[in-house]
């Protein structure tokens, strides 16, 4: 507890982007970018193909490297130390675009793997967890099956399980629902919504679902070209948009 | 507007579309070339198989105690029965013989369980069998402790020793294979070249140079006196040049796998090695199933090539001792014929292996 006091102020943001800059090569595709979250806040970011979402949120668990400005985490600055990584990696869950479960594990190893090799949790207890979670996105059914054999909506869902199986204190989405057919898109945007709602969790999204980012987000982040362009409350946001790119940007995703 | 409430039986699939005469008609006769590709197929396998049972099983002679006893209208196998011992086990004596079962049969019972699907604890048989195994099996087959006669490696021979290559061989040439694999792809630009190098080393030098130079310069450099054995040598050579082409095959079946099984792994927690091998390497390893077989398939029959140096494996068995039998003279065409069909019948086993255990690992999810 003595920790938590010492960092309490601090802990009110659980991650803070300073000054963040990041080029591939010579392409310059985060500029300055600032941005608090605090714990518990939902975020919605969302902006053009190639404006640098999904590197953005891919520094925050180091999947992308920045090379200036820092990314500080629960307190402590994310470098390139290895140790600290891993840690931090354990309380930042990620879904991706295309899933990316594992296709040589069942459904319930794929659950399972991540708490019990690296939290070392009893296998028995670690499946009593995952079971837990595939009832809360609704698939207990499929847990002896492969990947390779669910829908591509129940996939996602099973991301979402093993994710939450780390019981992260951050969750990270990239587009979770863009690789879906339309009739999928609802059942996996009903988990987020479901885990939004029940508070606590911080949730950074990256996702064209406007209607996810009304119902849920408490502040919508716009960015383009690798700025952050405009940032505020989805009301705010899509009823009284600033920029004239936002402007420009929502009237092409709404109509 | 059309609408029907009707829901169509099934019906057995017209006769004109199966049995053997409509295959027969479909694969065998279906056009003019096809029927004369046919009819020279089969008076090839007329010309050549006749005469072929003729000779390994009709005329042949199966028991005799000399060569007289064997009429030469078709082949003697009596010849390989009175010195099958010989092709087994080379010059190991008799006696202790049964030392070499008992290895054999010990390894053969205690791989039984790894292909039992609800067996427990496989990961502590496997590694009994890879840790301590080998040293049981060297005591019993050198000896030379615990009461048993030694008998030293120059002894071993015929079939025996090309298993004992071959298994070593593989089971150690897999492991550095896939180091080697892992370290080709770092990013830590030392592993990287020292990897490169070394599988670019061991790839470009044919095997009979490495058993060359392992038996005759590597002496040379080692301080006088120092007696390694003459097999340990062979075998480290064929070891280290088979892992470079596993380390290839391996890193084939790497770079197949999307980079954000990676990323999904470490972004976990997983360390790399973690994500290693309990997320990339199943994967890649078992895509990589027929290109590994075919390397151990190449290791198997490579064993052969250790009679340059003084090692009698199977064939050198067949080919030097058995053939310089002043009393069994001319009777090589049967002992080439055994040692192929014995070297065919392993080759064979490991690609029907290989291939129920790429069904068995099979998850279904291509697309
Ligand atoms: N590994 C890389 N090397 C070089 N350039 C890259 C790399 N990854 C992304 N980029 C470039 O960086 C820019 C931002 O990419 P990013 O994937 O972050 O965009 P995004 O906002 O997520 O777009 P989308 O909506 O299409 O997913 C793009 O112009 C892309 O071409
Ligand atoms: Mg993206």
């Amino acid at each position: 507890m003595s920790e938590a006091n010492k960092n309490a102020a601090v802990n009110d943001y659980i991650i803070r982007m300073i000054n963040l800059n990041k080029w591939y090569g010579d392409f310059h595709v985060l500029k300055d970018i600032n941005l608090d979250v605090k714990q518990g806040e939902r975020i919605v970011i969302c902006g053009p193909s190639g404006s640098g979402k999904s590197t953005l949120i891919r520094c925050i668990n180091h999947l992308e490297e920045h090379q200036k400005g820092q990314i500080v985490i629960e307190g402590e600055e994310l470098t390139g130390d290895i140790k600290h990584l891993e840690k931090v990696r354990t309380n930042v869950g990620m879904c991706f675009q295309h899933f990316n479960l594992f296709p040589h594990l069942t459904i319930m190893d794929n659950l399972t793997l991540a708490p019990i090799w690296v939290r070392k949790t009893p296998k028995a207890e670690a499946e009593a967890t995952a079971m837990k979670y595939l009832e809360r996105v609704k698939i207990p059914d499929q847990a002896d099956k492969f990947p390779g054999q669910l829908s591509g909506g129940q996939q996602q869902r099973v991301a979402i399980a093993r994710s939450l199986c780390m019981n992260p204190k951050v969750m990270l989405f990239d587009e979770p629902t863009s690789a879906l057919d339309p009739e999928m898109i609802s059942e996996v945007l009903d988990v987020m919504v479901e885990l939004a709602e029940e508070g606590g969790m911080t949730m950074l999204c990256v996702t064209h679902e406007m209607g996810f980012a009304k119902q849920v987000a408490d502040r919508v982040i716009f960015m383009d070209a690798g700025q952050i362009i405009e940032e505020n409350t989805p009301d705010e946001f899509f009823n009284n948009p600033q920029s004239e790119r936002t402007q420009l940007f929502l009237s092409q995703i709404i109509h | 507007m059309y609408v029907t409430d009707k829901i169509l039986p099934a019906q057995p699939a017209p006769s004109d579309t199966k049995g053997p005469v409509v295959w027969l008609k479909e694969n065998l006769f279906s056009s003019p070339l096809n029927i004369l590709m046919t009819l020279f197929a089969v008076y090839l396998i007329y010309l050549l198989v006749p005469p072929a049972i003729q000779w390994a099983f009709i005329d042949a002679d199966w028991f005799a105690a000399t060569r007289d006893g064997c009429s030469r209208e078709g082949a003697c196998w009596a010849y390989i029965a009175n010195r099958f011992g010989q092709t087994i086990y080379g010059f190991y004596p008799e006696a202790e013989q049964w030392r070499v079962n008992t290895a054999f049969l010990m390894l053969i019972v205690l791989c039984i369980p790894l292909f039992i699907n609800s067996f427990p604890k496989k990961m502590w048989l496997g590694g009994f069998i890879l840790i301590i195994f080998p040293f049981i099996a060297f005591f019993l087959i050198h000896g030379g402790s615990f009461g048993l006669v030694e008998v030293s490696t120059d002894k071993w021979g015929g079939l025996m020793l090309t298993l004992i290559i071959s298994i070593i061989g593989i089971t150690l040439a897999l492991p550095l294979g896939i180091i080697l694999a892992l370290g080709r792809r770092s990013h830590m630009p030392i592993v990287k070249s020292v990897s490169v190098l070394f599988i670019e080393f061991w790839r470009g030098v044919p095997l009979i140079t490495v058993l060359f130079m392992s038996s005759v310069m590597l002496p040379l450099f080692m301080p006088e006196g120092s007696d390694f054995d003459k097999l340990a040598r062979a075998m480290i050579g064929i070891i280290l040049f088979q892992s470079a082409y596993v380390a290839e095959v391996v890193r084939g079946g790497l770079q197949a796998i999307p980079k954000g099984q990676y990323e999904a792994a470490v972004a976990m927690g997983l360390t790399y090695w973690k994500s290693m091998f309990l997320v990339i390497l199943p994967q890649a390893l078992k895509l990589v199933i027929p290109g590994l077989v075919n390397t151990f398939i190449a290791l198997f029959k490579d064993t052969t090539l250790v009679l340059i140096i003084g090692l009698f494996d199977l064939l050198g068995v067949v080919q030097n001792v058995l053939g310089a039998d002043s009393k069994w003279l001319g009777f090589e065409t049967e002992g080439y014929v055994y040692a192929a069909f014995v070297f065919w019948l392993f080759c064979f086993g490991m690609s029907r292996y290989s291939m129920a255990l790429e069904r068995k690992l099979h998850t279904g999810h291509k697309r």
